[in-house]
């Protein structure tokens, strides 16, 4: 049989459920970095206008493993010399002040990026550049005179937001978004490559011992196509309850 | 100073070295990664176009082979696939004496045609959702027009269908080609030495992950830009009917 997994399958489902949470935790990330840039794309500060092109030009521009490797590999080395230097200039600040002060490490003098971590971070920022046109795209699709109204009813910034802006744009939105969400449970798959026990390192690691790579890579390949249908059901309950009833 | 002068002083710092010495890595991982694309994006259309009709079918039959294929490659990881050929085939080829899996054995063994292959049957299911919603956008009336004037079928196809169809599907398309090449980064993973690989290579030697990984991402960034560029002037080109006329 093709499919015996051989007592693997717990490994598998364990792997599964880390690509999962990578999958969500990105997700969360980018739509706050994809909020935070569409609003600074749109925003009339120039400086921010420049700083969110640039971001969506160069996530773009570059393959996301790539920028997982950066992340990854370059990301410890900047976050310990940073640590290391404010420790020096605070010591260094302490010891002017009082010729005894001995030496602290008021940060951490080695952090470990987990693979995890940089992960989440890698992916999240990828899609957040993704988000941002998405979102950017769909605020300017609200109409203007309705913004403008509720602010003449007093609204605050907040609540012209929350009350007539999200709703309105979430409309717009949900298309684009939802094509992001399968790009980027796509993408959780490269995980792999930087070391986490993800499903797909599971199925290598599984595949290696059996023999039997091909069954188990097929096995992950059925489960994301899994993952797929659910989304795209969910997306389009959700697509339903955001459309306009027209008679 | 002098341009001698100029040099010797630029060449100091520790990237220009590193560029200097690593200079022709780069290039040829460039360059394998540009002919791995256009040979996977170039083969991919002839499984893209009968894939794309076969898709629009009414014929179950017909439909459904299509269909999987594309629901397949579309659904699951590139690297999945990747995997799934470059290291899955020897659970079916090694050790085979069936004559078919002795003799393609052989090309299994190499990275570069399981990359190839991963990569146009990939390219192939996307282009395919391309063409047959190019095809389905023709307006029924200029088909109508057409056989009003009393053409065939085949000049209806080469002279309405086809060119009007491509016209439409090119700007999905150049996404799709800069899409091909951040994916073919992936190539790096499984021992091939392009743009990704090359930077492996020199982060190893150097543990100089900012260079080896930056660099790597500037040269795919101006790849990218050079794509979009050409893609523009084609669009230009071909769509050049949409432009508004010059008073």
């Amino acid at each position: 049989m093709l499919l015996d997994l051989q007592g693997y399958e717990s490994t598998i489902l364990s792997g599964a459920w880390v690509t999962l949470q990578v999958a969500l935790l990105s997700l969360f990330v980018a739509v706050v970095l994809g909020m935070l840039g569409a609003l600074a794309k749109l925003s009339s500060i120039t400086f921010l206008r420049w700083w969110a092109t640039l971001y969506t030009t160069v996530i773009r521009g570059i393959p996301d493993l790539i920028l997982m490797m950066l992340i990854f590999f370059g990301g410890q080395i900047f976050i310990n010399e940073f640590n290391v230097t404010i420790n020096d200039w605070l010591n260094e600040y302490f010891q002017g002040q009082d010729a005894a002060h001995e030496w602290v490490s008021y940060l951490p003098d080695y952090v470990d990026v987990s693979p995890f971590f940089a992960g989440v971070a890698t992916i999240g920022f990828i899609f957040g550049a993704y988000m941002a046109e998405t979102f950017r795209g769909a605020i300017i699709a609200v109409d203007k005179g309705q913004l403008e109204a509720a602010r003449a009813y007093g609204m605050s910034s907040w609540m012209v937001f929350r009350r007539v802006m999200f709703p309105q744009m979430m409309r717009h939105a949900l298309p684009g978004f939802g094509n992001n969400w399968l790009v980027l449970l796509k993408t959780t798959a490269l995980v792999s490559i930087i070391g986490l026990e993800d499903m797909v390192k599971a199925a290598g690691d599984a595949g290696g011992s059996t023999q039997m790579p091909f069954t188990f890579y097929f096995v992950v390949a059925l489960v994301f196509l899994v993952f797929t249908a659910i989304s795209t059901s969910l997306l389009s309950h959700a697509e339903k309850k955001y459309a306009i009833v027209s008679r | 100073m002098s341009l001698e002068a100029f040099f010797l002083w630029f060449s100091q710092f520790e990237y220009v070295q590193l560029l200097i010495n690593e200079w022709p890595l780069y290039l040829s991982g460039l360059w394998t990664t540009l002919w791995l694309v256009a040979l996977s994006l170039f083969l991919g259309l002839f499984i893209a176009v009968p894939a794309g009709i076969m898709n629009n079918s009414n014929n179950w039959a017909i439909k459904f082979p299509a269909w999987a294929f594309i629901y397949f490659f579309r659904g699951t990881p590139l690297l999945i696939q990747l995997f799934l050929i470059y290291y899955g085939a020897g659970q079916f080829l090694a050790n085979n004496e069936h004559p078919i899996a002795l003799a393609i054995w052989p090309w299994f063994q190499e990275a570069w045609f399981c990359a190839l292959l991963a990569f146009t049957l990939n390219t192939g299911a996307y282009t395919a959702e391309i063409v047959r919603g190019s095809i389905n956008t023709m307006p029924s009336g200029e088909i109508e027009a057409a056989k009003a004037y009393g053409l065939s079928r085949f000049k209806i196809m080469s002279r309405i269908v086809l060119p009007s169809s491509f016209r439409r599907a090119l700007p999905a398309y150049s996404n799709e080609v800069i899409f091909m090449l951040h994916g073919s980064a992936l190539a790096g993973v499984v021992t091939i030495v392009d743009l990704t690989g090359a930077a492996r290579i020199v982060n190893s030697r150097y543990y100089a992950p900012f260079e080896a990984f930056i660099t790597a991402g500037m040269l795919y960034m101006m790849t990218t830009f050079v794509i979009v560029f050409l893609f523009k002037k084609w669009e230009a080109r071909w769509h050049k009917h949409l432009k508004p006329l010059k008073v």
